[in-house]
């Protein structure tokens, strides 16, 4: 079902401007939240069971819970807003039409941790969304809702937008945070964690835009009942950004109770497939979470229905599912090349790696090469084994989780597509004339009777 | 010498209040895009140090987090960056001949600017545009869901725009 949480105001005309978002019932949530004890609000957002929306999927109540409160200390809250993940672009709709709801969620968050300086760090390119937040935080501030002894509580709250300059690494909490103080974008090792020491070693908490979004409907709903939209551990609305080959690449909101079918063909979502072509593959949680064949799409390797929930996409592990990630939603139809799409997200992890862990640094670049190597029709069948090879040896040696997200990709490509990979090291000249088409890989699989 | 002017002066005093006393680093990246803004849209050396010395921080703390980040340049560049994401979902939509139409209509290479120092050509990757794709940044402004005749009209419009 579609979900009308976050954007239930999405048609109304100038709801970016303060006066008609708070003719909408805006800032009643922070109203509601300005009376509550800070640790109300802290169990309220646990109640709801919201996990965090940037990609890791770990409950905020709890990310919340961890923040130290040293005496004397100031801590802060910073809002990631560093969207970079190939297929995301659910982050950008939300701040640059309904800048108020991020606003609002910012002051109760802030509210409830006690951050009197927080700050938004937004990726460098989304430089026109620099000034509309600013536009909505200087509205917000003309009436009350920020800067000193907001509406006579005696707390105060000022919001600055920080832009970066153009690395994806910076949306991994601490690297954003190293940027946050002028620095190259390196990750730091852990512990100590953010809650402990994060901004200018300072207890900080750092979530996800469309987490901190969701903090409103959950203090005007109550945890209980926004925790009832939803399914299991897959609470409350999701967005999703869809893009590739679809009809309607756009961003949705949903409920995580829908199927993944439901949610490519119907004309509500995505419309299906332009001009009556057959799907390929899908990548559903942006670029980093591992493809899967359009025949585990739709049903997991036991033959069940696969729903757009964190759950169910991950069903069957990364042998056979996938991850719901960040909700950045990438189709591919039966004419693309999943060896040449692969090559792209390979060049573009090898762009981003900072540079700081050996794996990465080099395994980035190398598996780039042999990728090149192979779509380029100058790949050897050895070149498949070391790509699996070198995937293998950067998960889980690195700092931070870019080394993941550089060889899930990789590896799920192989994992489903070596056929594939097969096909253009053994026809090289062929493959730089056509792709290798849909093949088997909408064939129903066959799922044993005992299952 | 280069100098801020008086009311850009104001605007890095302001950035540099947004943070604790003693924190004023955290103000470099914003004031690095407002140096590249200002000075010529690359940062160059002396840029680099007017930058230190306004944050009170030395060069090489300036000069490494300029290298970092793809959005500062670090060598000249035209007047009109094009900055064409080629990842995944914008690859899918035809970016490849996107780059490959501006390279021949421009007559330059990837990275390259044209003799008149109109326009450079930077592939860029993931930019958050992927549901309008292909795409391209031009400046703080996107340009999305593009066709080749759109970059003939974009093209046009520049360098009309840079003659006036």
């Amino acid at each position: 079902m579609a979900a009308k949480v976050l954007l239930k105001n999405d048609h109304i005309e100038g709801i970016r401007y303060y006066d008609t978002y708070r003719k909408h019932g805006g800032y009643e949530a922070a109203e509601k939240a300005l009376k509550m004890a800070q640790a109300d609000i802290v169990e309220e957002v646990k109640k709801s069971g919201l996990r965090g929306r940037g990609g890791a999927g770990f409950p905020t109540g709890m990310k919340w819970s961890f923040l130290a409160k040293p005496d004397g200390v100031p801590r802060h809250l910073v809002c990631n807003a560093d969207e970079s993940e190939p297929g995301t672009f659910k982050d950008r709709y939300l701040m640059e039409f309904h800048p108020h709801i991020l606003i609002e969620g910012l002051l109760i968050s802030s509210f409830a941790l006690g951050s009197n300086a927080t700050y938004i760090y937004i990726r460098g390119e989304y430089a026109w969304i620099v000034n509309i937040l600013e536009e909505a935080i200087d509205e917000a501030k003309k009436a009350g809702w920020l800067g000193k002894n907001i509406q006579g509580t005696g707390f105060d709250c000022e919001i600055y937008v920080h832009r970066g300059a153009g690395a994806y690494i910076c949306g991994e909490e601490t690297a954003l945070i190293e940027s946050l103080e002028g620095k190259r974008g390196n990750p730091r090792m852990k512990p100590p964690f953010p809650a402990i020491q994060g901004l200018w070693m300072r207890p900080t908490v750092v979530n996800n835009v469309e987490t901190l979004a969701a903090v409103v409907p959950i203090i005007n709903m109550g945890g209980e009942e926004y925790a009832k939209i939803g399914v299991g551990r897959s609470t409350g609305s999701k967005l999703l950004s869809v893009c590739g080959n679809v009809n309607k690449p756009g961003v949705y909101e949903i409920d995580m109770t829908i199927s993944v079918e439901e949610f490519i063909y119907s004309d509500e979502y995505c419309g299906g497939i332009p001009n009556g072509k057959r799907l390929k593959a899908c990548i559903p949680g942006g670029s980093s979470v591992p493809i899967v064949p359009a025949n585990l799409l739709f049903k997991t390797a036991k033959g069940e229905t696969r729903y757009m929930n964190y759950e169910s996409l991950s069903d069957g592990g990364f042998a056979t599912g996938t991850m719901m990630g960040s909700g950045g939603f990438i189709v591919l139809d039966e004419d693309q090349c999943i060896v040449r799409h692969t090559m792209t997200l390979a060049r573009f992890y090898n762009h981003e790696s900072c540079g700081q862990c050996s794996p990465c640094r080099e395994g980035t670049g190398w598996m780039y090469k042999i990728l090149k190597n192979i779509e380029g029709g100058k790949g050897k069948m050895s070149d498949i084994g070391l790509l699996w090879d070198i995937q293998r040896r950067i998960e889980g040696n690195t700092i931070c989780p870019l080394g993941d997200a550089a060889a899930w990709p990789v590896a799920a490509a192989i994992r489903h597509f070596r056929d594939e990979f097969e096909w253009h090291v053994n026809n090289p000249e062929e493959s730089q004339r056509r792709n290798y088409g849909l093949a088997h890989y909408a064939d129903p699989i066959h799922v044993p009777a005992s299952a | 010498m280069i100098k801020f002017s008086e009311e850009r002066l104001k605007k890095v005093h302001e950035i540099i209040a947004r943070y604790p006393e003693g924190k004023q680093k955290s103000a470099l990246i914003p004031i690095l895009h407002m140096a590249q803004d200002d000075f010529g849209g690359w940062l160059d050396a002396p840029t680099m140090d007017y930058v230190a010395e306004i944050l009170q921080i030395k060069p090489i703390e300036v000069y490494e987090v300029a290298t970092f980040y793809s959005m500062f340049n670090t060598k000249p560049v035209g007047k009109y960056l094009l900055e064409v994401c080629r990842t995944g979902p914008c690859m899918l939509n035809g970016s490849d001949d996107i780059i490959d139409y501006i390279k021949e209509k421009l007559d330059i290479r990837e990275g390259e600017t044209t003799a008149d120092g109109l326009f450079t050509l930077k592939p860029a990757e993931c930019l958050g545009a992927c549901g309008y794709a292909p795409m391209m940044q031009l400046g703080e402004h996107f340009k999305e869901h593009l066709t080749k005749e759109k970059v003939d009209t974009l093209i046009a419009e520049l360098r009309a725009k840079a003659k006036n």
